[in-house]
């Protein structure tokens, strides 16, 4: 059994009376990647504090390797951050920086002097020990931060938003590069974006936050294949949520009625009568002149528009609801205008939301 | 909530760091009471010699409807305007100016200019001293050139204690105004102009009132100690021009009179008051910004 | 377009610098003036030979720099560390003593000099190198706390956080990292205090006693005197003092921007 090396328990903290995290729990095992990923003001920056000891949470507990470390300043934690700005100290040089937890613990300066050379070679910037951070690009500060927060072998390391200051092209570079290191060291890395696609890219885990709570947490295919609530859903990828009442229920399987005549299937054991929400990526849907898998779901082309690699196609369901779908083929079949039956494989579609309630959104 | 030190939830807590204590101590001590004690000196009687009795009066304070303390109100209030926008109408075109040049130029030209400063402020004065002497080289200069048949009396009189006041305290209205005019987003400007104005318009009705602070910050800076300065209308304006700063010094050192000399200054200070609450009030700030 | 300056306005510029060092250079010309009068007469050193003989001068320079460098030092302590404290502190008087301690830099000088006239001579505190070094420090903290406050407030938390993460206590983050970056702040106030404290007349007219006279209050009464061309040297040599400091520290910038 992995031993859990960060667990949170049920964290609450809110500021000026306003809630910032609800409760969270959290467990992470050691040499995993984990990200976690919302929206801004989502309390994702705030749990990392928290971890970090820059804040105190107002009830819970973080525990570290076992121990309850709660109450303990950041200077006594075996946990190391990148900040989102770097924060390199700005009057030391490259090497300066990297040393500086190194020089707090009084380590030799042969020692020091070695081990700043041998993470200045992990980040790919020797020779750069001389330099100001002012004299370095957005890339090259990032891999300094990098570098300080490893000098001193943090069984954690934890990234705020690491890449978010850098291009498009720097930054999915740099993804690679941080994920082969973190496999590289085998440490534990904690991971703030709000950006789904590196997320999806690099975690082992991912932490859905929104609203001071963690929305679901589980590995990327289950966050993008089976999300657990309509925010999930939304957030990650491009999802149509579908709302409907159950008409046929049976062995593991339902139909759904979305308004009247049309239906579609999906697995899972419900009761008549039950309104659920459903979730299907825009690339998982199909159309044509045949429903498949039992559907009976009817839409009209509204749009067709190529967006490079994918063609976008928008329908227009009987419920006046637009559904999203992304086809590979550049091309279709079926211009603009024309009905057409919509259907997909029920074993895609997620459950995101059930109950009795009728007329729910 | 026991055992939970820092739980506070996100309330202010009362927290005086220990760092604060040695200025809140020498602030209690040797700003607060010194001046409390002004204040109460202002309301009692003055004894034969030196000092003050303990006894209470409103004497001091009906004293300032004096003929002779109301016509020194009057004139340090004059000096004290003219200087203020006489500094003004060179230190703002001035500040404008040296705000166009290149970095690199205008911040030379502000380092000239305050050069000077680390040199004693009476040294310089001496050099117009100097200059103005009746066998001085300006003297020299219009006899030489024909325009007077015999030394003028430059020296000691009001235009001397003027001309020595703008010397003195112009730096202090540039700096607060080029500090305003530093910040100015040109492209504002620009768009006043790219809107139909003229430069003219657009300097006064863009431009003027976006440095309004530096200007309000420079007034003050130069209206509040030009009411005091004592030793200039000493040294350059000769016995005749009193200032406000000259008859406290005189009730103080002279007259021995304290209760009359705190009186004074009590007057000076509701004055200079009432200058920082209309900067307070005209640009909405808490400091003066305009001090460097 | 916008940002040029015509002839006209460059002419203005210059006028008014030249009008900032017209008495300067008149006093340094006349410091070489072979004539004790207005009149000139020839080149000579005599006025320097004088002013290094004149003890009183000399001893009143002295005491200048004693006050200026004491008073600058304490009013760095105290400054500096009240800006600091209050940028951590939360209290219901904090604002009032904020204010309170800017008093000395928005009062005219002479009312702060005639409160600490009567208020030490009600203490019976003898009137010296005491009192005067408490008046500058008093008007001196102003201009350090204005400076440090401000940069505190323009300074990311996430430097001393960052520190802290690294394993630094909250007093180790201060050394490493907040003093170095609010230090060109310090620095700068400091200067202005020095300056300020070389340059008082008003204030130090006041409390100072027989022995203290300082620069300013020496230079004073004998300009009231007459006729004093010594006074003349010791601007020209302290204006080459100023120059000189400004030269190096423009040197010593550029040295270390190199090395950076």
């Amino acid at each position: 059994m992995p031993q859990s090396i960060l667990t949170l328990q049920n964290i609450h903290k809110s500021f000026d009376g306003a809630t910032v995290l609800d409760g969270i729990s959290l467990s992470v095992e050691a040499g995993q990647f984990v990200t976690l990923l919302g929206p801004s003001g989502c309390g994702k920056t705030t749990t990392l504090r928290i971890i970090a000891g820059l804040e105190q949470p107002d009830e819970g507990a973080v525990i570290l390797g076992g121990a309850d470390v709660t109450r303990l300043p950041p200077e006594k934690r075996a946990v190391n951050t990148v900040f989102q700005n770097y924060a390199l100290f700005p009057h030391m040089n490259v090497h300066r920086n990297i040393a500086y937890s190194l020089r707090l613990r009084r380590e030799k300066k042969d020692v020091i002097d070695k081990r700043v050379e041998e993470l200045l070679s992990i980040v790919q910037l020797e020779g750069y020990g001389r330099r100001m951070p002012a004299q370095l690009s957005g890339g090259q500060r990032q891999r300094v931060a990098i570098a300080r927060a490893l000098a001193c072998d943090p069984q954690l390391l934890l990234l705020d938003e690491p890449l978010g200051a850098l291009d498009l092209q720097l930054r999915r570079q740099m993804q690679v590069e941080l994920k082969a290191l973190q496999q590289k060291l085998g440490i534990t890395f904690i991971y703030i974006t709000h950006d789904q696609e590196e997320a999806l890219n690099m975690s082992d885990l991912i932490a859905v936050m929104n609203g001071g709570r963690f929305e679901q947490i589980g590995s990327p295919e289950d966050i993008y294949e089976r999300p657990a609530t309509r925010f999930a859903a939304q957030f990650i990828g491009q999802s149509n949520i579908l709302e409907g009442t159950v008409k046929q229920a049976m062995e593991g399987r339902a139909q759904v009625e979305l308004c009247p005549g049309n239906f579609v299937t999906v697995n899972g054991d419900f009761a008549p009568g039950e309104r659920i929400a459903l979730s299907v990526r825009a690339e998982r849907i199909d159309y044509g002149n045949a429903a498949q898998y039992g559907f009976h779901l009817t839409g009209a082309i509204k749009l067709h528009s190529y967006i490079g690699g994918v063609l976008r196609t928008t329908i227009t369901l009987p419920t006046g609801q637009e559904l999203l779908i992304t086809g590979a083929n550049p091309v279709s079949t079926y211009p603009a205008g024309c009905t057409v039956q919509v259907f997909w494989d029920p074993a895609v579609a997620a459950v995101v939301e059930r109950g009795r309630a009728q007329g729910a959104r | 909530m026991l055992g939970k030190p820092n739980a506070a939830k996100g309330g202010k807590k009362r927290v005086i760091s220990p760092t604060v204590w040695p200025l809140y101590i020498w602030t209690a001590l040797f700003v607060a009471l010194p001046l409390v004690y002004v204040v109460t000196i202002s309301f009692l009687k003055k004894d034969e010699i030196w000092g003050v009795t303990n006894q209470f009066t409103l004497g001091n304070y009906l004293s300032l409807f004096d003929p002779v303390y109301l016509k020194v109100f009057g004139q340090s209030f004059l000096v004290a305007v003219s200087t203020t926008a006489l500094t003004l109408l060179i230190g703002y075109p001035f500040a404008y100016f040296t705000a166009k040049f290149s970095p690199a130029v205008r911040s030379f030209i502000i380092l000239l200019l305050m050069a000077p400063f680390w040199v004693n402020s009476l040294l310089r004065l001496n050099g117009w001293i100097i200059l103005l002497k009746a066998n001085g080289p300006v003297n020299e200069l219009l006899m030489r050139l024909g325009l007077a048949q015999e030394p003028l009396k430059l020296l000691y009189n009001g235009g001397a204690m003027m001309l020595g006041m703008v010397y003195a305290l112009l730096p202090f209205m540039i700096t607060s105004i080029y500090n305003s005019v530093e910040k100015l987003d040109w492209s504002v400007i620009e768009a006043a102009r790219d809107l139909g104005a003229s430069p003219a318009k657009a300097f006064f009705t863009v431009t003027v009132p976006l440095t309004v602070p530096g200007i309000v910050a420079g007034c003050v800076l130069v209206f509040v100690p030009s009411m005091g300065l004592f030793f200039i209308s000493d040294l350059l304006g000769g016995a005749k021009s009193l200032l406000l700063g000259n008859l406290i010094k005189n009730e103080l050192m002279q007259a021995r009179n304290w209760p009359m000399g705190a009186t004074l200054s009590i007057a000076m200070l509701l004055f200079t008051f009432a200058f920082i609450g209309i900067y307070k009030r005209v640009t909405g700030e808490k400091t003066l910004g305009g001090i460097k | 377009m916008m940002k040029k300056n015509s002839w006209r306005s460059r002419l203005f510029v210059a006028l008014v610098l030249l009008f900032n060092y017209l008495p300067i250079f008149i006093v340094v010309l006349y410091s070489f003036n072979a004539s004790k009068y207005g009149n000139w007469a020839g080149l000579s050193l005599q006025w320097y030979e004088k002013l290094m003989g004149n003890a009183q001068i000399l001893r009143s320079l002295k005491n200048s720099l004693l006050l200026a460098f004491s008073s600058c030092a304490l009013s760095i302590l105290i400054g500096t560390a009240g800006a600091v404290g209050m940028a951590r502190s939360h209290f219901r008087t904090q604002n009032l003593l904020e204010n309170v301690s800017m008093i000395p830099m928005m009062l005219p000088e002479i009312i702060l000099g005639m409160a600490y006239l009567s208020f030490f001579s009600i203490l019976k505190v003898s009137f010296g190198m005491v009192t005067l070094i408490i008046a500058h420090v008093t008007f001196c903290i102003p201009y350090i706390f204005i400076n440090v406050q401000s940069r505190l407030a323009g300074l990311d938390p996430a430097y001393v956080e960052a520190a802290r993460d690294l394993g630094a206590s909250p007093t180790r983050a201060f050394w490493d990292v907040t003093l170095p970056l609010i230090s060109p702040a310090i620095t700068s106030g400091a200067l202005l205090a020095f300056a300020m404290s070389m340059d008082d007349v008003v204030i130090s007219f006041f409390v100072t006693g027989t022995t203290s006279n300082t620069l300013p209050l020496q230079v004073y009464s004998m300009l009231k005197m007459g006729v004093t061309p010594e006074v003349n040297a010791l601007c020209t040599l302290m204006l080459l003092a100023v120059f000189a400091a400004l030269g190096l520290y423009a040197l010593l910038r550029r040295v270390l921007r190199k090395r950076a």
